[in-house]
Formats: C-alpha cells, sequence, structure tokens
C-alpha cells in the first residue's frame, strides 16, 4: 500500500498540471477566464451521469463531454470576443459561467445527487482490475501511464499554439486590440480557436478527475473555486513557460502534503493559508511565478 | 385555490424586494471602490465573513451588547479595507488591471483559510432570532426588514456623503479624473486610503445585517460573494445607482424564481440572464 503513495501523488500532480496547462493555453494571451470550472465539472458530470443512467461507456460519453463543451466555448465566448468583453469584464462573466454549471448540477439533484456528489457505476466485481470499456482500473501504474500520456499531449499542444502565427495574433491582440485588429487579424476568430482547444482539454481533465477518483462532486469538479485554483496554480508556477502550470501543481500539493506530514490534521487549512499569503507575494514581487522567476535567475548568470 | 398561489406569489415578490435591499447594501461598497479606485476586490465576500466572525466572538464569547459588537465589527473591518489597500493594492496600482483582481483573490485563498485555521469549519449562530412580521397571510423575517432598512438608510447616507461633503466632491472629482486631481490640491493617495476604509466599513455593515440572518463559517464569501461582483457588472461596474436597480432585479429572479423552482434554478436563471444582458449590453444596462 505504501508503495501507492507517492504514484498517485505523481497522478495528481500530472493531472492537475495537465488542467493547468490547458487553462494558461488562453491566460497567458490575456484572456483571463474564471470559468474553466465549468469545462471540468461538464467532463466530469456527463461522462459519470451517461454511464449511471444509460450505460453508456465513458468513451463514448467523453465525445458527449467534449461536444457540449465545445458548444458552451462557443457560445459563451464568440458573444464575449464579438462585444469586445475584456479583462475585468471577461473574468466576471466566465465566473457567472461557472456558478451557473456548479448550481445547476447541484439543483438537479435527482438525476446528479446534489452536493453529495455521485459514484459511477462499478464496472471491477468479482476481481477484475481493468475495465477499458469503462474506463476504470485499479492498478495505479495503469492511471499513472495515462496521466503522463495526457499531460505530454498537453504540453505539446502548448507549445504547437506557442509557435504558431495564432499566437502572435493573440499576444498582439492581448497588447492592443484595436491595432491588431487594423493590420487584419481576425480577433473573434483567433480568440474562440484558443477557447476551444483551451476548454475541450480542460473538459478531458474533468473526465479523467472522475474515472480515477471515482467519485464527482459540484464544489470539487466545477464552480468558482475550483475556477480560482486553477488560475492560482499557473500564476504560483508561471504562466509564460511550458512548465510553469506543472510546477505550480507540483508546488501546490506537495505543499500540502508536506504541512500534512509535518503536523498532522492539527491544522487544518494551513497549507491555504500559506498558499495565500505566497501567491498574494507571487503577484506583487513575482508576477513571472516560480518557474519564470527561477529561469529569470538563471539566464542572468553568465556560465 | 389560486388564491393562495397568488399570495404565496406576492409573499415571493415582496421577500425579492428585501433580498434586494440586502444585494443593494453589499454591491454598494465594492462599486465604491470600483468607481474610485478601479480595482475589483474579489475578496469583499471574505471581509464581509471577517466582520461576521467578529459580530459573532464579540457578542457570544465576550458578552457585549449587540450594538456595540456590531460598531466594533465595522470599525474593524473598515480598518481591514485600510490595511487591504495600503498593503495588497497600493504595491499593484500601476501593473496591469487583471493583477489587481488576481491579488485580491490571493486575499480571498488566504482569509478563508486563516478563518478556517482559526475558527474551525463549524457553522456558528450568532442565536439571536428577531421576531417575524406577519402581514395578513404572509409573514416577513424581522431580520430582513431590518436589513432592508438599514440597507436603504446606508445608500443614503453614502449619496449624501458624496454629494453633500468635501470629501465626497474631492472623492467624486478623483474617481473622474485621477490625473488632474492632484494639481488641484488632492492628495490622491489619501483619497484612496479613505474611500478603502468606507468600503470596508460597509461591507462591515453588510456583515451586520447578514449575521443576523446566516450561519458565519469559512466559506460563507462564496455563496453571496459571486452574486455581489455580477450585480455590480450588470449595473455597471463603479456605477452605483446602476448597482442599487440591478440587486433588486436579480432579487426578484432569485425570489420569484426560487418560488416557482428550486432555489438554486433562482440563481441559475439570474445568472444565465446576467450572462445574456453582458452580450447586450458589455458594460452594463445603465451604460451609455
Amino acid at each position: 500500500m505504501m508503495g501507492n503513495y507517492p504514484v498517485h501523488l505523481a497522478i495528481l500532480v500530472l493531472l492537475w498540471g495537465y488542467i493547468y496547462t490547458s487553462w494558461s493555453i488562453m491566460g497567458r494571451l490575456g484572456l483571463v477566464s474564471f470559468g474553466h470550472g465549468a469545462f471540468m465539472g461538464i467532463g466530469a458530470y456527463t461522462v459519470v451521469m451517461l454511464w449511471n443512467n444509460f450505460g453508456l461507456s465513458p468513451w463514448l460519453g467523453a465525445l458527449a463531454a467534449l461536444a457540449l463543451s465545445a458548444a458552451v466555448a462557443v457560445v459563451i465566448g464568440y458573444p464575449c470576443f464579438r462585444f469586445r468583453i475584456v479583462g475585468h469584464y471577461f473574468a466576471l462573466v466566465t465566473l457567472a459561467l461557472s456558478e451557473v454549471a456548479r448550481l445547476v448540477i447541484t439543483a438537479a439533484r435527482d438525476t446528479t445527487g446534489g452536493s453529495l456528489g455521485a459514484t459511477p457505476v462499478t464496472a471491477l466485481n468479482e476481481g477484475r482490475s481493468v475495465a477499458f470499456g469503462a474506463l476504470q482500473f485499479s492498478p495505479k501504474w495503469i492511471w499513472l501511464v495515462i496521466v503522463v500520456l495526457v499531460w505530454l499531449g498537453g504540453l505539446w499542444v502548448w507549445r504547437q499554439v506557442d509557435r504558431s502565427m495564432a499566437r502572435l495574433a493573440l499576444q498582439a491582440i492581448s497588447e492592443e486590440e484595436e491595432a491588431a485588429a487594423s493590420i487584419g487579424i481576425h480577433v473573434t476568430r483567433a480568440k474562440l480557436r484558443i477557447t476551444i482547444v483551451s476548454a475541450l482539454m480542460t473538459c478531458v481533465g474533468g473526465i479523467l478527475y472522475a474515472q480515477y477518483q471515482l467519485y464527482v462532486n459540484p464544489d470539487t469538479v466545477s464552480g468558482i473555486a475550483i475556477s480560482l485554483q486553477m488560475v492560482f496554480g499557473v500564476i504560483a508556477g508561471g504562466m509564460f513557460v511550458m512548465l510553469g502550470p506543472t510546477v505550480g501543481a507540483a508546488f501546490t500539493l506537495l505543499l500540502a502534503e508536506g504541512l500534512r506530514l509535518a503536523f498532522g490534521n492539527r491544522y487544518p487549512a494551513l497549507d491555504t493559508t500559506i498558499y495565500g499569503v505566497m501567491l498574494v507575494l507571487f503577484i506583487i514581487y513575482m508576477p513571472k511565478g516560480i518557474l519564470g522567476a527561477a529561469l529569470d535567475v538563471f539566464k542572468r548568470r553568465p556560465t | 385555490m389560486s388564491d393562495v398561489f397568488d399570495i404565496f406569489l406576492l409573499e415571493a415578490v415582496l421577500n425579492g424586494l428585501l433580498l434586494g435591499g440586502l444585494l443593494a447594501l453589499l454591491s454598494l461598497g465594492l462599486n465604491l471602490i470600483f468607481g474610485v479606485i478601479d480595482v475589483v476586490w474579489i475578496c469583499y465576500a471574505e471581509l464581509i465573513m471577517c466582520g461576521m466572525y467578529c459580530v459573532y466572538y464579540l457578542h457570544v464569547q465576550y458578552h457585549w451588547p449587540l450594538l456595540l459588537a456590531m460598531l466594533a465589527a465595522i470599525g474593524v473591518v473598515a480598518f481591514l479595507g485600510y490595511i487591504l489597500h495600503q498593503f495588497v493594492i497600493r504595491p499593484v496600482l500601476s501593473a496591469e488591471p487583471i493583477n489587481q483582481l488576481l491579488v485580491t483573490g490571493g486575499v480571498l485563498f488566504f482569509l478563508q483559510a486563516a478563518a478556517t485555521l482559526v475558527f474551525g469549519i463549524e457553522f456558528r449562530n450568532l442565536g439571536v432570532a428577531l421576531p417575524s412580521v406577519h402581514f395578513g397571510e404572509m409573514s416577513f423575517s424581522g431580520a430582513r426588514l431590518v436589513a432592508f432598512a438599514t440597507a436603504l438608510g446606508g445608500v443614503v447616507a453614502i449619496y449624501l456623503l458624496l454629494t453633500r461633503t468635501y470629501l465626497g466632491t474631492a472623492i467624486r472629482a478623483i474617481s473622474q479624473d485621477r490625473s488632474i486631481m492632484p494639481l488641484m490640491g488632492v492628495d490622491p493617495a489619501k483619497i484612496f486610503a479613505i474611500t478603502s476604509a468606507l468600503g470596508g466599513g460597509l461591507a462591515g455593515l453588510a456583515a451586520c445585517l447578514l449575521v443576523l440572518q446566516y450561519d458565519v463559517h469559512p466559506a460563507i464569501g462564496l455563496s453571496f460573494g459571486p452574486i455581489t461582483f455580477l450585480i455590480c457588472v450588470l449595473g455597471g461596474l463603479g456605477n452605483m445607482f446602476g448597482g442599487f436597480i440591478a440587486a433588486f432585479i436579480f432579487a426578484q429572479f432569485i425570489a420569484v424564481g426560487g418560488f416557482f423552482f428550486a432555489v438554486e434554478w433562482g440563481y441559475v436563471i439570474a445568472f444565465i440572464f446576467f450572462i445574456a444582458v453582458m452580450f447586450w449590453r458589455p458594460r452594463g444596462i445603465f451604460s451609455k
């Protein structure tokens, strides 16, 4: 059992690292979304609900979840970008979105179990430890392989976006939207594309989180709290470097686990208290995050 | 049968009106801060939580008279507002606007976690029950009536402060043009500090009214924080009159939606209404 603990931690770091990376793909280009909890919630709940109520395999459920996420991203994103809702306003509109997702899940309690959460019907009975069709595995190493692959996939998308013309276009947009439009950048289309990519990736993260934990709860997969967790994970790690979000995920998880090992459960929320103070200090004095600042120090010293 | 139905609907509408008064007060402080300093305090609801704990501890643990405890809470939260501005907002005033939003989000994390650490996760009840008021077949919670009256009083007081006093004139002037006013002998740093304390004081007042109606616990900010921001945005950030009207619109959605469906659906309808309005008027209903 002890051997499983480091593997479990590694899975969580990589999974959250992937989800934070998904957020940062649009966050680093000035599209600060407080709505990504909605996409994670859609991923987690669509798959679990379709499986529990209709016996639909999570592989097919995932397609439905992705389609729904893309649709929501377009319905919210298109008008936002078309009407130039940026900055504070974009953050607060998307905040409403993540609350809508959480409240809909909570309110539909006859189906979803409301704030008590829900458990996917298990396919792992009678000594079966692997149910491929149900996307349920009990050996942790299978999950480790899956999240490593997905995480690498996320980094690959990050790099593709980073190297694309679209990134340059969006960077221009985030600095001076009118000027970017005047030199022929189709602002709405460029933003919408990146939003859909980011939403779909976050949705995949939600699906994997639900299947790995075998438990979903509206407060832990959707809503403002989880959206803020993503935003701040990325800020802590470093918004503008590829591995920044992963460093952020590792940092927050290890901080929590380290303090738990040191003090046991005597001081609940000590980790988030320290984390909150550090976030404030980071944003004021180290806006590039841990990895960004570390790389700066490294670059300044000639070897 | 339909008579009974109508009277309950009327009760829901009137309760919505009472809720609207409270929401109007909640949004007032946030709008004041935004209008003058151009910063959104994402942690505003957490300041209110601090105020609620303050009233609770002073009254229940230390047996202060309730009114005195409330006055003290208003003072404490006003001071917190001042501290927040001096130590957190001021260093990022010239940074990108989104950083100012995010830094107060960090404060949100901190306050919520620190409250869990210090006070635990128990729901704490003040144990003061105001009698409810009956009117025909309808009944209204006394706490809500008091909240409504106080909220209206607060709104009027702020209005008078802003329009009838020298300080108010200076605050309004700064919010209109930050670069010219220093030349006219108004010190923006001082005005910002005073406004922050004033915004904090309003959060403290809201805390006094909320603690009469709801149990306080560390995550309570998340339950009414989002709605406060949305009201401000709906009315146009910084537009205090717009926020006032928007609070009543939102409250009706919640009360009447909650009457026909479950309470959560009332919120869902209000939030979707908000998103739809944003697309129609991205700078709030009352923008030109």
